[in-house]
């Protein structure tokens, strides 16, 4: 019988550099872990347990000759299914990639958490193409959330949450798009980063919307969240979008507290379509901060309408082929739409574009005078699998299409954000803690100022 | 009944870009457009000088 992961990352690499517990131990216990829980979570596609255990033995090996080896050594981690894992065939949450020969290198985010000592231990389930906000999937069934197997863990990165949230592995990576990484760190009450758009590589790993992909890590403290982040930063030429900008580690800023820091709470848009517990996580957040503030992000609801609008079209232009010659292969909520996206006339894609950057002047505006935004980061608990509405304010609703409503306006003009997990009852839920673009550093302190006061933490999963 | 012009723009579409839609998925692909599109009007709507540049490779 295994329990759930009761060490950090920063533990587990502490413990194996000092020679108290090997690398492969750390490896083994998530692999039972994995072994005796993801039968509920179906968080895992693939499990690369012969590749962990030798990656493993490599690290100890090299502790053993007095090697120096990384801030991550022994830390075991997974990817979500989309990210190249050498010998696998990128599925990326689809059938049809399953035909795919199998990738000949690692990710480059893969290679560097390696690098750094990390020893990876499969690949996780997902929402077909990333073209989704529920961790629901067709062909390999949904994951499910760890404090409650019969709701979503939320998508498209749902393995990457039902992981993490689950105590299976302490650090996973996902992507972003309009909200992957946030909505699954919200309904599974872990912390989660979508750093700046090029900040992290995304070089191996199969793209949805390309100017609005972003990957990033899964954690269950802001300490590993930002090991694992300044482990993977760098530019890095395989990905045109990759920031040139040095590496900026974030690990030794983030206990420097608020300090003078400026913290308003996102209005309008932000305040609107929420259940009575996004209002009270904010309303906590807001509150340990000593936050009053409210700001209006302008247009936020036309820019989160305009990152739709990219997102059907771009994703079309992606699939078009695969439309045409395997469309019965597809999911059909996510053919269906596709199908939908290709046939959006082109000039009011480019008035989205437009807009996008008129929207990023005002933003960017708006952070002269404030540092950091709070805004909720779904607007309710995880909703029960195979949910298809819920009623807000005496209005009917679908899920899918509003779980991202609140995630959408930041990620679509690239803002880093940490997703901070309250955990209110029955079931926990996120907060956005948005900061202007390449300035991670400042999210990362304000959600560690946020955990030593103990508004937030990653609950212990409840479901398993 | 006159066939309704997002229908007829359906066919249209589909054959032009040799998209094998098939009539049982006409449905869901028409509420999706009809989403999209509404989003599009809410862009559209919005007013934008002549010289506003647009942002396909976007840079934070």
């Amino acid at each position: 019988m295994t329990t759930p992961l009761k060490m950090t990352a920063a533990e587990i690499a502490s413990a194996v550099a000092g020679r108290r517990m090997s690398a492969l131990d750390a490896t083994d216990a998530a692999l039972a872990r994995i072994k005796q829980h993801d039968g509920i979570l179906n968080a895992f596609t693939d499990v690369t347990a012969e590749r962990a255990r030798a990656r493993a033995r490599a690290v100890d090996t090299a502790i053993a000759s007095g090697k120096k080896v990384g801030p991550l050594a022994g830390v075991p981690f997974a990817v979500k299914n989309l990210f190249d894992v050498e010998g696998l065939p990128t599925r990326a949450g689809s059938k049809i990639n399953r035909d795919l020969p199998p990738a000949r290198r690692d990710a480059t985010l893969i290679e560097r958490m390696e690098a750094a000592g990390a020893v990876l231990v499969g690949a996780l389930n997902m929402g077909e193409y990333a073209y989704d906000f529920t961790g629901e999937n067709v062909h390999d069934g949904p994951s499910r959330n760890p404090h409650d197997p019969t709701r979503m863990t939320g998508g498209s990165s749902g393995g990457s949450g039902a992981a993490v949230g689950g105590g299976l592995v302490p650090i996973a990576l996902g992507s972003d798009t309009n909200g992957s990484i946030r909505v699954p760190s919200s309904f599974c009450g872990i912390f989660g980063l979508k750093p700046t758009y090029g900040r992290l590589s995304r070089a191996r790993s199969f793209p949805f919307v390309a100017s609005l992909d972003h990957l990033g890590p899964f954690a269950r403290s802001v300490s590993d969240l930002a090991l694992a982040y300044d482990a993977m930063q760098g530019p890095d030429p395989d990905d045109a979008a990759c920031t040139m900008r040095p590496v900026e580690p974030v690990t030794p800023l983030i206990c420097e507290g608020l300090g003078d820091l400026r913290i308003a709470i996102a209005g309008g848009h932000f305040q609107n379509n929420l259940f009575p517990e996004a209002v009270e996580a904010v309303g906590r957040v807001a509150k340990a901060l000593d936050s009053t503030q409210v700001v209006e992000v302008p247009e936020a609801s036309r820019a989160r309408a305009a990152a739709y609008v990219i997102t059907t079209t771009e994703g079309a232009s992606l699939h078009l082929d695969r439309l045409r010659k395997r469309p019965h292969d597809f999911d059909p909520a996510v053919r269906d739409r596709l199908f939908a996206g290709a046939m959006v006339p082109a000039a009011l894609v480019d008035r989205a574009q437009k807009f996008r950057r008129w929207y990023r002047a005002r933003v960017a505006e708006l952070f002269e005078s404030v540092d950091v935004l709070i805004a909720p980061a779904t607007p309710c608990i995880a909703p029960k699998l195979g949910q298809a509405t819920f009623v807000l304010d005496g209005v009917e609703l679908p899920v899918r299409a509003n779980i991202g409503i609140h995630t959408q306006p930041i990620s679509f003009i690239g803002l880093p954000v940490v997703v901070v997990p309250v955990p209110l009852e029955p079931l926990p839920i996120g907060v956005q803690i948005i900061a202007a673009p390449w300035r991670e550093d400042i999210a990362l302190r304000v959600a560690y100022a946020l955990e030593r006061m103990g508004v937030v933490a990653a609950p212990s999963p409840r479901g398993l | 009944m006159a066939a309704d012009p997002l229908d007829d723009y359906i066919h249209a579409a589909s054959q032009a870009l040799a998209l094998p839609i098939e009539e049982a998925w006409l449905p869901m692909v028409r509420v999706n457009l009809e989403v999209s599109l509404r989003m599009a009007r809410l862009v559209d709507e919005f007013p934008l000088p002549d010289d506003a540049e647009p942002a396909p490779v976007f840079v934070a």
